[in-house]
Parts: structure tokens; sequence; C-alpha cells
């Protein structure tokens, strides 16, 4: 079932324009990741299915409704960038308040446990560290028991750690049922949480699959390197088709190829007897896949 | 209703916890009549003043300043705090519209200019013998009129200017001309011809009129009351034009 529809969404502010067309569908109960470069059109595309932003063109239906039905706001949570609180309003009262925004809230103080944030209750909003301020946030959108939650840049500005513990939390979310929209420049929150990414790139989706769908359909190589217990003829592996290149670092060999070059590699180190010590395969990853798509890094 | 009350008694309690605001708002007019009328003179009834006590001047006064700090003051302040720090922006995407969090700002503000002016006029008779005069629904009128036309400047200021900090710069730069028309310097029945023509044409300055007609019995003269309304039309209607929620 789909859950939210956008086609040919188009949006300028001015002459710029920040959203040129944008279409995609998220399903009922996946986690839809929206991945770009700063200025790409990410967070314009999420206001505008959060009904903040009337598009200029194209339409959006969210649960079959318009964005800007205030009857939506019962069912969908949205945590965005650049939203704040009160700066004397505690961790408890914002909760409480939200809380009695919504029809069948959630249950606070579970949130707060999961989120970390239990210890907290007490503290006025300014006085919580960005992490905390983020996973407030995060708690706020998920408060009304939503059917969909969207979330802006849902770990930035959060430690390691923390990164993790909210991913677990989002995984948990989304196995509750609850369908989740996620913008994100970080490429491993994108793969260890998304579903299906829609990649979008001066305000146009250049890619739209899974994660490994992704890193799949590019023509890429991959890199082996190892140190062989023995002295190697390049000749030996560059006598295999899967290899295109061999490359000496010092004692190190790195070989660089196609196909099943793993097994290229270690057949003919097996067939001379030769034990391969620190074995490591560099493949491609999401990184790379953008790289490709859009000709930059996303951290430009 | 029940999402409403909340969001006002978390604003009275947001408030409460600004000490130097709230101090300012429900206390500093009330001691600003304690300090006045410990002076022995302004005790005595003046020919200047056609008979009236200073005191009796500053107590209606006293309510103006109570409005010029909630309206002028604060309300600009926290308004476009508010809208900066992306308050209402987060409102936006809840099934509460920020049009109820202003409506509860507004209900906030008004319970603490009640509540101020209620402090003043209850020192004010009982230390200083100042009675309101009979004519209760004239002051009521008066005030509102009054807390309309100031709130209206005030939501003004805070849908322009464009943050926190710069909406108390411009709430305190109005403040002290503002008052100075309402007479906190130098009543009005003692200003020069020219200063009272220039003073009625003023939001401070045809309120404190207004008050202090009531406060003797009279009904707000018409002038005042067109003034005020004409404050709570073109800057209510120019505020609403011109407020952004992000």
């Amino acid at each position: 079932m789909t859950v939210i529809e956008v086609r040919n969404l188009r949006k300028a502010y001015g002459d710029t324009v920040a959203v040129r067309d944008v279409s995609f569908s998220v399903e009922a109960g996946e986690i839809f990741g929206i991945l770009g470069p700063n200025g790409a059109g990410k967070t314009t595309t999420v206001e505008s299915i959060s009904g903040l932003r009337r598009p200029d063109g194209g339409t959006i239906r969210v649960l079959g409704r318009d964005p800007g039905d205030r009857s939506l706001r019962d069912d969908v949570g949205v945590q965005l960038q650049e939203s704040g609180l009160p700066d004397k309003l505690t961790v408890r009262e914002a909760l409480d308040l939200y809380a009695s925004f919504y029809p069948a809230p959630a249950d606070w103080r579970a949130l707060t446990r999961e989120l970390g944030l239990g210890e907290k209750l007490s503290t006025p909003y300014a006085k919580l560290s960005g992490g905390q301020k983020q996973r407030l946030s995060i708690a706020l959108a998920l408060i009304g028991g939503p059917k969909i939650a969207i979330l802006d840049e849902l770990t930035t500005g959060l430690d390691p750690q923390a990164r993790r513990d909210t991913w677990d939390l989002i995984e948990g979310v989304r196995d509750s049922g609850v369908t989740i929209v996620l913008v994100t420049h970080f490429m491993e929150e994108a793969e260890r949480l998304c579903d299906r990414l829609a990649v979008i790139d001066r305000g146009q989706v250049v890619a739209l699959d899974t994660p490994a769908g992704l890193i799949a359909g590019m023509d890429t190589e991959q890199r082996i390197r190892f140190r062989p217990s023995a002295p190697v003829d390049d000749a030996l592996l560059e006598a295999r088709p899967e290899v295109r290149a061999v490359i000496r670092h010092g004692a190190q060999i790195e070989v660089v190829g196609t196909g099943n070059l793993l097994h290229a590699v270690t057949s003919v180190l097996a067939v001379n007897e030769i034990i391969a010590a620190d074995l490591r395969i560099e493949q491609a990853s999401l990184d790379d896949a953008f790289v490709q798509l859009t000709g930059r890094s996303v951290k430009e | 209703m029940r999402v409403f009350a909340k969001l006002t008694l978390t604003e009275i309690k947001l408030f409460l916890r600004e000490p130097i605001a709230a101090f300012f708002v429900l206390f500093f007019p009330t001691l600003l009549v304690v300090i006045l009328g410990s002076i022995p003179s302004f005790r005595e009834p003046s020919a200047d003043l056609g008979g009236a006590r200073v005191i009796d001047l500053y107590v209606g006064i006293a309510v103006a300043l109570t409005l010029a700090m909630v309206a002028i003051q604060v309300t600009p302040a926290v308004l476009a705090t508010y809208r900066e720090r992306g308050v209402l922006r987060r409102l936006a995407t809840t099934p509460v519209s920020p049009l109820k969090l202003l409506g509860a700002q507004l209900a906030m503000f008004g319970l603490a200019a009640i509540a101020s002016t209620a402090l003043v006029l209850a020192v004010g008779r009982l230390a200083f013998d100042v009675r309101l005069a009979d004519n209760f629904p004239a002051f009521v009128l008066a005030f509102l009129l009054t807390a309309a036309g100031t709130l209206a400047i005030g939501i003004f200021v805070a849908a322009v200017v464009p943050s926190g900090k710069a909406g108390n710069s411009v709430g305190t730069i109005l403040f002290f001309p503002l008052m100075f028309f309402a007479g906190l310097w130098t009543p009005r029945e003692v200003m020069p011809e020219v200063l009272q023509r220039i003073a009625d044409f003023t939001p401070l300055g045809a309120g404190e009129r207004a008050l202090n007609e009531a406060m003797t019995g009279g009904w707000p003269n018409l002038l005042s009351a067109t003034v005020l309304l004409g404050y709570v039309v073109v800057f209510g209607f120019a505020a609403v034009r011109s407020f952004r929620w992000s």
C-alpha cells in the first residue's frame, strides 16, 4: 500500500529553483531514505510533504489526502531542522504538552527511556546538549503515535554511540508498523536503515533503488590487498581475466579487477602454495555510488 | 479547549521563569505608586491639577505602564524569539495551530496585565486612598482599548523584526517615548498644550487619558477611543499581513 505519493513536485523561491522535478512513492512499513548533497532540495521536499510549504507544481498525496489537510497532523510526526523549544521549558513539560495535542499519544515515559532522556526530564531545553535536543526532537515527532514519521537529518549532532542507539530506536519504531521517511546525508545511516533510497541532486531524483541495488548498479572495480607469505610473480595474477592491474606497495600487493576477483586471486595463490596475510577487500560503498550519481561527495 | 488551557498554563510558567520581565510587569508599576505616594506633597490636592493629587494621576499612569511593559516591551521579544527559534515552525507540524499558541500568549499577557493592574489599584486604594470612581465599566473599556491598541503595535513589531533580540531593542526604543506621552515623567495635565495635543494621538497618551477619565467617573472621550481603535485596526491589519511563522 502506498502511503506517500509525490508526482513531479516543483518548488521555487523567487528565481531559485529548489525542487525541479521530484517523483517517488513510499510504501507502508518501509524506511524510505532521501539522500542528497546540501541544497539538493531534500528539505524542501519533506517540508512540502509535511504541509509546511505549498508546491508550485506537481501533486502530493499523504495517506490519500492533500498535505494541507490538517487532519493529517494526527497521523504524521515530523522532526525538522531549525525547530526549537522555549529555553526554559523542561523536557517533561515539553513531552507532556505535545502529548496533549494528539488524540492517541504514545507513552512518552517509555519514549524517553528508549532515547536515553530519562535522566533529563527536569532539565530546561536551553541546558540540553546538542544531541539531547536532537533526541527530544525525535521524541516529539513520535509522541503522537504517528502512522508516518518524517525525520530530517535525524542523527546530525549525535555522537557515534547515540547515533547507533537512535538507529536501533528507529528500527524498533518501524517494526511497530510506522512508515519512516528519513532525510540524511550519512551514507552509513542510509545503508543501515533504509529499505529504499531516492538520491536527489539539483532538485531532481537521479536514482531510486535499494542501497544494495544502487551499489550493484555501478560498474565499479574491486581492490584486494594482501601480504604474500612468499614472492609472487605479477604475471601469474595478470594472466587471469578478472585481474586488470597488480600494484606493489612494499611488501603488499594490490590487485584491481572486476567480477569474482577474490576467487581468481585465492586460486592463483593456492596453486602456488602462497598464503595471503592481512587480506583486505575494498568493495564499492554507497558513498562511491553517490559520487558516481551526483559527481560530487555528499560532504561538499 | 483543554489544549488551549494547557498552552496558556505553560506560557504562564515560562513567563514566571523570567524573573526580570515578571518583576517589571507584575510589581514595578505598583512599586512606582508606592514610591511616588511616599512623597508627602504628592498626597496634597494641587491647584494645577484641578484639585486632584499627583498620586491620583499616577495610579492611572501605572496602569498604562503595565500595559506598555506587557505589550511593547515583552510581547515583541517573546514572539520574535519563538519564530526565530523555530517554536512556531515545530508547532505547525502538529495538530495544534501556531495561532493557538499566539492566543495562549495573549491570554497569558492579559492575565498578567490584569493581575498587575489589580495590584496597582488595590495598593493605590489601601495605601493612598485613590478610589476608582463608580464607573467600573468605563474603566474596563478604557483598559481594553489601551491593551488592544498597544498589543497591536507589539505584535506588529514582532512580525517585522528579524530576531528576538531585535524585538527587544525595538520594544525598548518605543517604550520610552510612548511612556513619556503617557505622562510617566510629567503627567499630561501639566504638559504644555502642544505636547498634550501630540500625546492625544499616541497610543499610551490616549490610553492614559481614557483611563484617567474613567477613574474620575466619566467615560473615555471620543478622540482617545477613536485613536486607540485606529491603532488596533492599522497595526492589527499590518501585523496579520506581515507575520511570518518561520
